[in-house]
C-alpha cells in the first residue's frame, strides 16, 4: 500500500513544482467538471487558459483583474507570514472603496488630476482603519482576529448598502443603488488608450519588490516572520509580538483598502454594492498559491484572474454559470494544500508490513509551542 | 527460561539506523540496564518492545515464544508496561482517570480508583486517585505512571530515565520498589545513561552505541571507566579546572517575587541570589519548582519582574526588554533549542540575527553576507557538524545545535551568561564541549549561572551551588563543600536559616 | 403578548440552526481539531438539504442529504488535515471557499424552486397553553431533538469512557497515542461528527428556517457557530445557550424591522454581527481562563512518532 514517509530534509524541487501539480490537478477537475455540463472540456478549458492571452485587449484586462489581486494579496502574505489570520480583507476592501468614493465625490469638473492621489491616500487609511478595529480587539481582549475580521465584513457589507440606499444614492439615479459616476479628473490615469490597464498595475509591481525587500532584507519583515514561525523564539529574542501584530493588520488593511480605492475610482467609477466582488477572498488563495512570496504572488495573482476572466468567457460563450470561477478557485486551494504535502513527505511502496512514517525519533529535550493563547 | 529476548532486530529510519541487528536477553526477576548515551537508538528499541513501533528485521521471543507486537495493547495483553520519560498523562483529569485510560480491562472507574490505592500501599507509592494530575509535582506524576503500569500486573516493566526528575533521596525510593518487583518475579528494563545508578541498582546491563550493542556485562563488577569505554568508545571527557577568581557582583537578584502565568507553573517567592565575574554559579533542583519562571524572569521574556528586583552591575534592568538586556551585556540560552533558542525551519545564519544584530544597519537593512559570515564562523569555532551556515535549524543533531546556541551567545562577549540545562540531550563529546566552553568563559572573567537538573554537571563545573525548590532559592554554599545528600536534601525545600548564617559565615 | 410569545418561538427556531452547528463544532474541537470550514459545509449541504426536499418531498431525507454532504466534506478536511498534515487553519478556509463556490455553482438551478406548504407543528396539549404553548411547544421536532442531543452529548463527554478518550485525544494526542489509542481515527470521526451535525444545520436553514435557496443564505451562521465554541469554553449546555442568546438578537433585528423603529434595515442587519464580536471581547478577555478550559492541542499538527 501507498505510505507517507517523512523526507530528511524539505524538498526545494517541490516547493516549487507544487503550485504546478496544483494548477494540474485543478485543469483535470475543471476538463471533467465541464464534461458533466455536457459541454466540451477542450472548449471550455480554452476560455480559461487560452482565450485571455488573444490581443492586447484581453491581456490588458487581465492585467485589470490581476491588480486588486496582487496588492491584497501582498499585504495578506506579510500577515500570514506573521502568524496573523486577517480573513477580513474583502471588508477592509470594502472600507478603502467607501473611503475614496466619499473623496471622489466632492470632485468637481474642474479639480486638478492631482486629486487621484488623495483618493488613494484615503482608500489606505479607510482599509487600515477597519482593520485597525481587528488589531485593537486582539492586542485589548485578545479576541480571534478571524472571526472578527470576518463579522465585520459582514457588517462592511451592510454599511455599503446603507450608504449607497440611503444618503449617497444618486438622485439622478432612477432610484438604483449607487452614486454618481464619478467626474473625470477622479479617473486613475491609465496606462494605453483604448485599454483599461492603468497605474495601479504598475503600483501593484512596484509592491512586489518593495514587499520582498520588506520580507527578506529587512529586520522588521524578519521579526515578523519569526513571530509567525516560532513564537517562543520571538519571545527570547525580545521581538514584539504587539507590534507585529499591528504592523500586519495596518499594511494588509491598507493594501486593501487601496485595492478597493483603485477598483472604485478606476474600472467601476463610482460607489455600488456591487464593488465587493470577492476580491478579498480571492486574494487569501493568491497569497497562498504564492507561496506568501511576492514573486510567488505576482504569478497567482495573474493566474486567478485568468480564472475570473474565463469564468465570464465561459458564461458569456458557453452558457456556463459564472460561479465556475468559485468551484475553480477552490479546488486550486485544496489541491495546493495536498500537494504541498510533497515538500515534506514522500509517497513510497510498501509490500508487507508497513512501518509508522515517523521521522528519526531521539530521547527528546523540551520543544517550545509556538502557538498563540 | 528467558523472559524477553531480541534477536537482530533492526529498524531503518530515513537519515540514520536507530536500531542495528540488537540483541537483548532478558531473563525474569532480573533488573536489566540498557544502557548508552543520548541517540545510541535506547527509545527506539523501548518502543519496538512497547509495540508503538515495528522493527524493519528481527524476532521477539517471550518466554519461549516467538511473538509479533503490532500495537501498545499487545504489548500489554503480553504484561509488558512501560513508564515514560515524557509522562503520558492528561494534565486536566486525575490520577484515577489517566490511570483508566491505561488500562484495557473493562474495570469501572470506582474499581480502578480502589485499586490504585491497594497497588500505591503495598508498593509505598503516595498516590492521591482524586487530583487533577496539574496539580501533582513532577515526582507525584511518575508514581502515577508507575502505578499505571502496576495495575496491569506486569511480567517486564520499562522505565525510560526515571530518575532524570527526581532528587537523590527519591531515587532511593525508587530502587526500593523495584527491587521488591523483581524479588515477586517481574522483569525490570532500565533505561539510563547514569553509569553510578546502573552499577547500584541492576544486575545485567547491555551497552548500545550508534543503534548497535557494544556489549552485555554485569555492571556490579565494572567500574564507570570500563562503561564509559563501552558506551561512547573512550573515557569520559576530563574538563580542564582552573581555581575560581571571583571578581565584583554581576547579578544581584532581591526578592524577587512572581506569580505564576496561568493554572499551571510556579510562583517565584522572594528569589535572592548572586553572581560575581569570573565564577559560576549553579542552581539545583528538579524541574517544575520555578526554574522556567526563574528564567524567564532574568532573561526578561516575562517582563513583570520589579525594576530593582534585578540589578546588573547595580543597575536595575528588571523592566528592560530582551533586546536591551542583551546590549547590557546579558546573554541566555534556554532549554528548549527547537523553537525557542533556534527557528527550526530557518537556516543557521538567519537564526542568528535572533540575538545578533552586527549585521543589520541602524536602518534595518541586514547584510546577507556579513550574516553568513558570523553563522560560518560560529560553525567553525565551536565544531558544529552542519551542512554549512544555510543549513536548516532542524537539520542539526541535538548536541550540534546546542553548540551553535551556546556558541552564538559566548561569542557575543557576554558580561552575563545564564544558560539554562547545557546538555539536556546533548552526545557526550558535545556535553563535554559545552562544559568546556563554559569553564573556559569563566575564566575569561565572565559570569556565569547554570540551571541544571543534572547534578554531577553541576558538581562538575560550579563553584557555588543554590537549589531552587518550589520556588525559592536556597542560600548559596561552595560547591567542594557540598555533598549530594545536603543538596537533595534541600531539593525538598529543606534548608533553614541558621544554615545561611553558617554559609555566610564560611564564604 | 401574542408577538412576544411569536417571539420567543422565533428565537428557538433561529437558534437551533446555531446549535446544531455549535454542537457538532464541538465535537470537532474537543478532539483538537478547529474546521474553519463550517460555513462552506453549511451551505453544500443546504443545497443539498433543499435540493433533496425539492425533488422527494421529505424533511428528514432533507436533513439526512445535508449530513452526508457535510460528512463527506469534513471527511475530505480531516484526510488533509490529520494525514497529511496540512495547516488547520488554511485548510478549513479552503473548505469555506470551495463550499462556497461549489453550492452558488450546483443552486442555479434552485434559487426558483420552492417547497411544498410547510406543516404546522405542535405538540398536543402543551402547545394549547396560553402564551408558552405557542412560544415553546409549536416548534420543529427538530428543535427537541437538539436539546435532547446537547443532554446527551454532555453525559458523553462526562460520563462515559469514550467521551474521556476523546477529551484525552484533545488533549494531549502524543500521549494518547503512547498509550495506543487510534488517536488519527478517533479524530476523523470527531471531525466528520462534526460536519454531519454543520450539515444538518445547513439543510434545516433552507428546508425549515426559510424554505428556500439563495446563494450565500447561510450568511455567516457558520462563523457564529464557531465562535460560540469559544464563547461556551466547549461545554455543551452553554452552546445551546449562546445559540438562543443570538437567535434571540437576531430576531430582535427582525422584530425591530417590523415594528418601524427609525433605525435603517442595514443597520440592524448588523446587529448578529456586532454581538458576535461583543461576545468575543467579552469571552477572550481572560486569556489565562481560556487556556484552562481549550482543548490543549487544538490547532497544533500532530506527528505519531516524534
Amino acid at each position: 500500500m501507498l505510505r507517507l514517509e517523512a523526507r530528511p530534509a524539505s524538498s526545494k524541487a517541490m516547493s516549487l513544482l507544487s503550485p504546478l501539480i496544483a494548477l494540474a490537478i485543478t485543469v483535470i477537475a475543471g476538463a471533467a467538471l465541464f464534461a458533466l455540463l455536457g459541454k466540451d472540456p477542450s472548449r471550455g478549458l480554452a476560455m480559461f487558459f487560452v482565450e485571455p492571452f488573444r490581443g492586447a485587449y484581453a491581456v490588458s484586462e487581465l492585467c485589470v483583474k490581476a491588480t486588486p489581486l496582487m496588492l491584497i494579496g501582498l499585504g495578506l502574505a506579510v500577515c500570514y507570514r506573521a502568524n496573523v489570520w486577517n480573513i477580513g480583507a474583502e471588508g477592509q476592501f470594502v472600507l478603502g472603496a467607501i473611503a475614496a468614493s466619499w473623496v471622489a465625490m466632492h470632485a468637481a469638473p474642474d479639480s486638478s488630476r492631482w486629486i487621484v492621489a488623495p483618493i488613494l491616500v484615503a482608500g489606505v487609511l479607510g482599509g487600515m482603519a477597519w482593520a485597525a478595529i481587528v488589531a485593537f480587539l486582539r492586542d485589548r481582549a485578545n479576541a480571534s482576529e478571524i472571526l472578527v475580521s470576518l463579522m465585520l465584513v459582514y457588517v462592511a457589507n451592510q454599511l455599503l448598502n446603507y450608504l449607497v440606499y440611503g444618503d449617497w444614492k444618486d438622485p439622478n439615479g432612477y432610484g438604483f443603488p449607487q452614486t454618481i459616476t464619478f467626474l473625470d479628473p477622479t479617473k486613475i490615469p491609465r496606462l494605453f488608450t483604448g485599454l483599461r490597464v492603468n497605474i495601479g498595475f504598475v503600483m501593484a509591481l512596484l509592491s512586489v519588490a518593495t514587499f520582498w525587500l520588506f520580507l527578506f532584507r529587512v529586520y522588521g519583515g524578519f521579526q515578523m516572520q519569526v513571530g509567525g514561525l516560532a513564537a517562543a523564539a520571538a519571545r527570547y529574542a525580545g521581538f514584539s509580538s504587539r507590534r507585529a501584530l499591528w504592523v500586519a493588520l495596518l499594511i494588509s488593511g491598507g493594501m486593501a483598502g487601496l485595492a478597493g480605492a483603485f477598483e472604485v475610482a478606476g474600472p467601476i467609477g463610482q460607489l455600488t454594492p456591487y464593488v465587493p466582488a470577492g476580491y478579498g477572498f480571492a486574494a487569501i488563495i493568491v497569497a497562498y498559491v504564492g507561496r506568501l512570496n511576492p514573486v510567488g504572488i505576482l504569478f497567482s495573482s495573474l493566474l486567478m484572474s485568468l480564472f475570473y476572466i474565463g469564468g465570464e468567457l465561459a458564461q458569456s460563450r458557453l452558457g456556463l454559470p459564472k460561479s465556475l470561477t468559485g468551484v475553480f478557485q477552490g479546488v486550486l486551494l485544496f489541491s495546493l494544500l495536498a500537494s504541498d504535502t510533497l515538500i515534506n513527505y514522500r509517497v513510497r511502496w510498501h509490500a508487507a508490513h508497513p512501518a509508522h512514517p515517523v521521522p528519526a525519533s531521539k530521547p527528546a529535550p523540551p520543544v517550545a509551542n509556538s502557538t498563540a493563547a | 527460561m528467558l523472559r524477553l529476548e531480541l534477536i537482530d532486530i533492526s529498524k531503518q529510519y530515513p537519515a540514520v539506523r536507530a536500531n542495528d541487528r540488537i540483541r537483548l536477553r532478558v531473563e525474569p526477576g532480573q533488573i536489566h540496564a540498557v544502557l548508552g548515551e543520548n541517540g545510541a537508538g535506547k527509545s527506539t528499541l523501548m518502543k519496538i518492545i512497547y509495540g508503538a513501533v515495528r522493527p524493519d528485521e528481527g524476532e521477539m521471543v517471550w518466554d519461549g515464544k516467538q511473538v509479533e507486537i503490532r500495537n501498545p495493547q499487545e504489548a500489554r495483553a503480553l504484561g509488558i508496561a512501560m513508564v515514560f520519560q515524557h509522562f503520558s498523562l492528561f494534565d486536566t483529569l486525575t490520577a484515577a482517570e489517566n490511570v483508566w485510560l491505561g488500562l484495557d480491562k473493562s474495570w469501572s472507574l470506582a474499581d480502578v480508583t480502589k485499586r490504585i490505592v491497594e497497588v500505591a500501599g503495598v508498593y509505598g507509592l503516595d498516590v492521591d486517585p482524586l487530583r487533577p494530575v496539574h496539580t501533582l509535582s513532577v515526582g507525584e506524576r511518575q508514581r502515577v505512571e508507575i502505578v499505571r503500569a502496576l495495575l496491569t500486573k506486569p511480567r517486564l516493566l520499562i522505565l525510560d530515565e526515571p530518575t532524570s526528575v527526581l532528587t537523590p533521596q527519591a531515587v532511593q525510593a525508587l530502587f526500593v520498589t523495584l527491587r521488591k518487583l523483581a524479588d515477586e518475579g517481574c522483569s525490570i528494563l532500565y533505561i539510563s545513561h547514569k553509569l553510578d545508578e546502573i552499577r547500584a541498582l541492576c544486575h545485567k546491563c547491555t551497552v548500545m552505541r550508534g543503534g548497535k550493542v557494544t556489549g552485555e556485562v554485569d555492571p556490579r563488577n565494572e567500574t564507570n571507566a570500563s562503561l564509559s569505554r563501552l558506551m561512547i568508545g573512550a573515557e569520559p571527557p576530563q574538563l580542564h579546572h582552573e581555581t575560581a577568581r571571583p571578581g565584583e557582583k554581576v547579578l544581584a537578584v532581591r526578592a524577587l517575587s512572581l506569580p505564576r502565568l496561568g493554572a499551571f507553573g510556579a510562583d517565584l517567592d522572594a528569589v535572592s541570589l548572586d553572581v560575581c565575574k569570573g565564577e559560576i554559579v549553579g542552581v539545583a533542583g528538579v524541574s517544575g519548582n520555578g526554574q522556567q519562571e526563574l528564567m524567564a524572569a532574568l532573561s526578561g521574556e516575562d517582563p513583570r519582574a520589579l525594576p530593582d528586583s534585578i540589578c546588573l552591575f547595580g543597575k536595575p534592568i528588571g523592566a528592560h526588554s530582551p533586546r536591551r538586556r542583551r546590549h547590557e551585556g546579558l546573554h541566555f540560552v534556554p532549554e528548549e533549542r527547537l523553537g525557542r533558542g533556534a527557528v527550526p525551519s530557518i537556516s543557521l545564519s538567519q537564526n542568528t540575527l535572533l540575538t545578533r544584530t552586527e549585521s543589520v544597519t541602524p536602518f534595518g537593512w541586514i547584510s546577507i553576507g556579513r550574516t553568513a559570515a558570523l553563522a560560518r564562523q560560529l560553525i567553525a569555532d565551536y565544531n558544529v557538524k552542519a551542512g554549512g551556515p544555510d543549513a536548516t535549524a532542524k537539520s542539526l543533531s541535538g548536541g550540534n545545535l546546542q553548540k551553535f546556541i551556546v556558541g552564538r551567545e559566548i561569542d557575543a562577549h557576554p558580561k552575563l551568561l545564564i544558560v539554562s540545562q547545557p546538555t539536556w540531550g546533548v552526545d557526550v563529546g558535545a556535553a563535554a564541549q559545552i562544559r568546556g566552553a563554559l569553564l573556559a568563559l569563566r575564566d575569561a572573567g565572565c559570569a556565569v549561572l547554570v540551571v541544571s537538573e543534572d547534578l554531577d554537571e553541576l558538581f562538575e563545573i560550579s563553584d557555588r551551588l543554590v537549589v531552587i525548590a518550589r520556588g525559592r532559592v536556597s542560600p548559596s554554599i561552595p560547591a567542594a563543600q557540598a555533598t549530594r545528600e545536603q543538596i537533595g536534601q534541600w531539593m525538598s525545600g529543606l534548608w533553614s536559616d541558621d544554615v545561611a548564617e553558617v554559609m555566610h559565615a564560611a564564604a | 403578548m401574542d408577538t412576544y410569545a411569536l417571539l420567543l418561538a422565533a428565537t428557538l427556531n433561529a437558534g437551533t440552526v446555531l446549535a446544531i452547528a455549535g454542537l457538532g463544532l464541538l465535537i470537532n474541537e474537543r478532539s483538537g481539531i478547529v474546521n474553519l470550514g463550517a460555513e462552506g459545509m453549511m451551505l453544500v449541504a443546504a443545497i443539498a438539504g433543499f435540493a433533496t426536499a425539492v425533488q422527494t418531498g421529505s424533511d428528514w431525507l432533507a436533513f439526512g442529504a445535508g449530513a452526508l454532504a457535510g460528512a463527506l466534506m469534513a471527511g475530505a478536511f480531516g484526510v488533509l488535515v490529520i494525514w497529511l498534515n496540512t495547516n488547520q487553519y488554511a485548510t478549513g478556509l479552503a473548505l469555506s471557499l470551495f463550499g462556497s463556490g461549489f453550492s452558488a455553482f450546483v443552486g442555479i438551478n434552485y434559487t426558483q424552486e420552492h417547497l411544498a406548504a410547510r406543516p404546522h407543528f405542535a405538540i398536543p396539549l402543551l402547545g394549547d397553553i396560553p402564551f408558552i404553548g405557542p412560544a415553546l411547544f409549536r416548534q420543529h421536532p427538530m428543535v427537541y431533538i437538539t436539546i435532547a442531543f446537547m443532554a446527551a452529548l454532555t453525559w458523553f463527554l462526562y460520563r462515559s469512557r469514550a467521551g474521556l478518550v476523546l477529551r484525552a485525544v484533545g488533549e494531549s494526542p502524543e500521549s494518547a497515542h503512547a498509550l495506543g489509542y487510534p488517536v488519527r481515527l478517533i479524530r476523523l470521526m470527531a471531525v466528520m461528527a462534526g460536519g454531519a451535525l454543520c450539515g444538518v444545520a445547513g439543510a434545516y436553514i433552507s428546508v425549515v428556517y426559510t424554505p428556500l435557496w439563495v446563494e450565500g443564505m447561510v450568511a455567516g451562521k457558520g462563523w457564529i457557530a464557531l465562535a460560540l465554541t469559544t464563547f461556551a469554553t466547549w461545554r455543551p449546555s452553554r452552546v445551546l445557550l449562546g445559540a438562543y442568546l443570538f437567535g434571540g438578537v437576531t430576531m430582535l433585528q427582525f422584530h425591530l424591522q417590523g415594528e418601524g423603529v427609525a433605525i435603517s434595515s442595514q443597520l440592524l442587519t448588523m446587529l448578529p454581527y456586532l454581538a458576535t464580536i461583543a461576545v468575543l471581547v467579552l469571552i477572550s478577555r481572560n486569556p489565562v481562563w481560556i487556556r484552562t478550559n481549550m482543548p490543549a492541542s487544538l490547532g497544533k499538527p500532530f506527528f505519531p512518532g516524534s
